[in-house]
């Protein structure tokens, strides 16, 4: 909102515009009442399109209340057949011993894990490229910012074959330690602590006695919150997705995140002729395994998109 | 990049004894930066520069099956600069930079002005319906576009099938880049938009309100006001695309399973390097082609910045 709140506050000022007898209010209005100019081919066009966005999910919410023969006889896009959501949960979540809620918690676990430990990184380095000056700061910032450009799955080939000498192949760690580095959550943090901690306050805390480390902890962090909830986010969908990395670094199945285990069954079913009941399977964990962060984006918008809002403007 | 308030404690004091106290506080205030950036790099040096100079160093060798490994200079370089499947990888990657990335972003801009412009009902739902396909995995995605595609029970054939066009053949050799494009497009409008979104609304409005004055439409404001005053996000977004679409991999990887005839080993550069090291069990050599395709989108990057900066220094020096 707070940008808002600056263009509203811009336009009073703005020379040569409409000087409206009620000042801010009525410029303000102006932004917040755009419904007399409503235009309603636009409105039409953009819904279209919203359409191929949603549409897939449509199917594939469709689909896993179908049983496999349901799935080839039927329309895609509207239900038919015999309700089998129930059924397909059950087949999806017994096959194998179970193992799909496996991969479900250690997806849990390696998204987890890395979100929140590469989140406190980035925070405590983009606070202190944000608010010091020391030497270095600037050489040192801008190796992260070339580091943005690093493709990552490029360098996944040499980490595994130091990770396989370090003994660290086919274990969490192997996803894990990878996951913490974001160069572009530093940068982020970094623009957005500039503005969001004032300078003042952290020389008030000082004042007060407080050490560098307590002022981060308790009044730096505090500030940061829709920054920390965006970088959050988007490192915790950049792992919870990622496919590369655990395929190369993982062997046994029973440490699979869901990404592989979901691509591991849809070979299965698409190579054996026979087990064509494993469509249906596949289907409902895709379902199941974009409900999480579906729910996560929906509810924590607000955050995501202000803290969105302050690493696009400045990039 | 130099607006960085730091807190300089340094103001002018005519004392000098207190001087050097303001400068053992300075070394104090140091030695906190230096703590707080410590523990990323040292995660980054051992993630990202470590493996990056190992690559750089595997990439010099061969390895024989009599005599191990051996030092063999650019030899891989060499040969990957001479290689049909790696340069068709890379044209193919080209080819989809050049198509994809300019129907992604231009809708990305369209939907992201579209939500600005404030004229759509139900714009804030929209925006984020848009936005939904980035939080799905790429694997998802692609497994689900694949059963989309599907001659079997794919809505897609389904319809075409009922008013007579045929069945669709999405997953052939000659349509499968374009299965894929249109993947990757469904991934990313959105994240797209959100980010161009997010810098539209930080325009100044004193910025259109003069072009509306003038009697600009919005078409006119848009396209001389807004999109120039967006610029630098714009930018950052074709960076991304370009980044992501040369490492591209789930989606080939994935693909291979229904439409093997359409996915050669060595579709995209990445995937042609992930099945040298490990099927082939050539690690030298994917190692260069590693290198060579960072190299490959550092250019690109670099030459789509440059001219960047050239437009908007030309634009500069003409007004």
């Amino acid at each position: 909102m707070t940008d808002l709140e600056t263009r509203a506050a811009v336009t009073v000022g703005a020379k040569g515009g409409r000087r409206s007898p009620f000042g801010r209010g009525a410029a303000t209005a102006r932004r917040f009442a755009p419904e007399r100019r409503r235009n309603w081919m636009l409105t039409v066009l953009l819904w279209l399109c919203v359409l191929y966005f949603i549409l897939p999910l449509w199917w594939l919410l469709v689909s896993s209340t179908k049983d496999n023969s349901a799935l080839f006889s039927t329309f895609g896009l509207w239900f038919g057949g015999e309700l089998s959501l129930w059924e397909n949960l059950q087949t999806l979540f017994t096959i194998r011993g179970g193992i799909f809620t496996r991969w479900l918690l250690n997806t849990v676990l390696y998204a987890g894990v890395s979100a929140v430990g590469a989140t406190l990184l980035a925070a405590a380095a983009g606070y202190a490229f944000a608010k010091y000056r020391f030497p270095g700061s600037a050489a040192l910032f801008s190796i992260i910012l070339g580091a943005i450009m690093i493709p990552l799955t490029a360098l996944a080939l040499p980490t595994y074959l130091l990770f396989s000498r370090a003994g660290l192949t086919d274990t969490p760690w192997a996803i894990i330690i990878p996951s913490l580095v974001s160069p572009f959550g530093v940068y982020l943090m970094r623009v957005y602590a500039a503005d969001a901690v004032p300078d003042s306050m952290i020389e008030a805390a000082r004042v007060d006695g407080a050490g560098e480390f307590r002022i981060f902890w308790q009044v730096g962090l505090r500030l940061l919150g829709p920054g920390l909830v965006t970088v959050f986010l988007f490192s915790l969908v950049a792992t919870w997705n990622n496919y590369f990395l655990p395929l190369i670094m993982l062997n046994s199945s029973d440490l699979y995140p869901i990404t592989v285990g979901l691509a591991q069954l849809q070979s299965a079913a698409s190579a054996g002729g026979g087990s064509q009941a494993l469509f249906s399977t596949v289907i409902t964990g895709s379902f199941v395994s974009i409900l999480p962060l579906v729910i996560a984006f929906l509810f924590l918008q607000r955050y995501w998109q202000s803290g969105l809002a302050t690493g696009g403007v400045k990039g | 990049m130099s607006h960085a308030p730091a807190l300089d404690d340094e103001r002018p004091t005519a004392a000098a004894p207190q001087k050097r106290r303001v400068s053992a506080n300075q070394r104090k205030l140091n030695r906190a930066a230096y703590l707080f950036i410590t523990p990323f790099f040292v995660i980054f040096v051992a993630m990202l520069i470590v493996p990056l100079g190992y690559a750089g160093y595997l990439s010099l060798f061969e390895s024989r099956l009599i005599g191990g490994e051996t030092f063999a200079g650019f030899a891989n370089y060499v040969r990957a600069l001479q290689d049909p499947d790696f340069l068709a990888s890379i044209g193919r990657m080209a080819l989809f930079f050049v198509v994809q990335v300019p129907i992604m972003l231009g809708l990305a801009l369209f939907f992201a002005l579209a939500l600005d412009s404030g004229r759509a009902r139900g714009s804030k739902g929209a925006r984020l319906l848009i936005f939904m396909p980035y939080a799905v995995p790429a694997v998802v995605a692609t497994l689900m576009w694949g059963y989309l595609y599907g001659p079997d029970f794919g809505p897609i054939a389904q319809i075409a099938r009922s008013v007579g066009f045929g069945t669709p053949d999405f997953l052939s050799p000659e349509n499968i880049l374009g299965s894929m494009m249109n993947i990757v497009t469904w991934e990313f409008v959105g994240y797209n938009m959100i980010i161009l979104y997010a810098a539209l609304r930080a325009i100044p409005s004193e910025l259109y309100e003069a072009a509306e004055i003038d009697g600009a439409g919005q078409f006119r404001t848009a396209w001389s006001v807004k999109i120039p005053a967006i610029r630098s996000a714009i930018l950052l977004t074709v960076i991304f695309s370009i980044i992501g679409t040369f490492q591209l991999f789930n989606e080939p990887s994935l693909l291979n399973t229904i439409a093997p005839d359409a996915i050669t080993n060595s579709f995209t550069p990445n995937y042609y390097a992930y099945n040298l090291a490990f099927i082939n069990q050539e690690l030298n050599y994917a190692a260069a082609i590693a290198f060579l395709l960072g190299l490959v989108i550092a250019i690109v990057s670099y030459v789509v910045q440059l001219n960047e900066q050239r437009r908007a220094r030309k634009e500069r020096s003409g007004a």
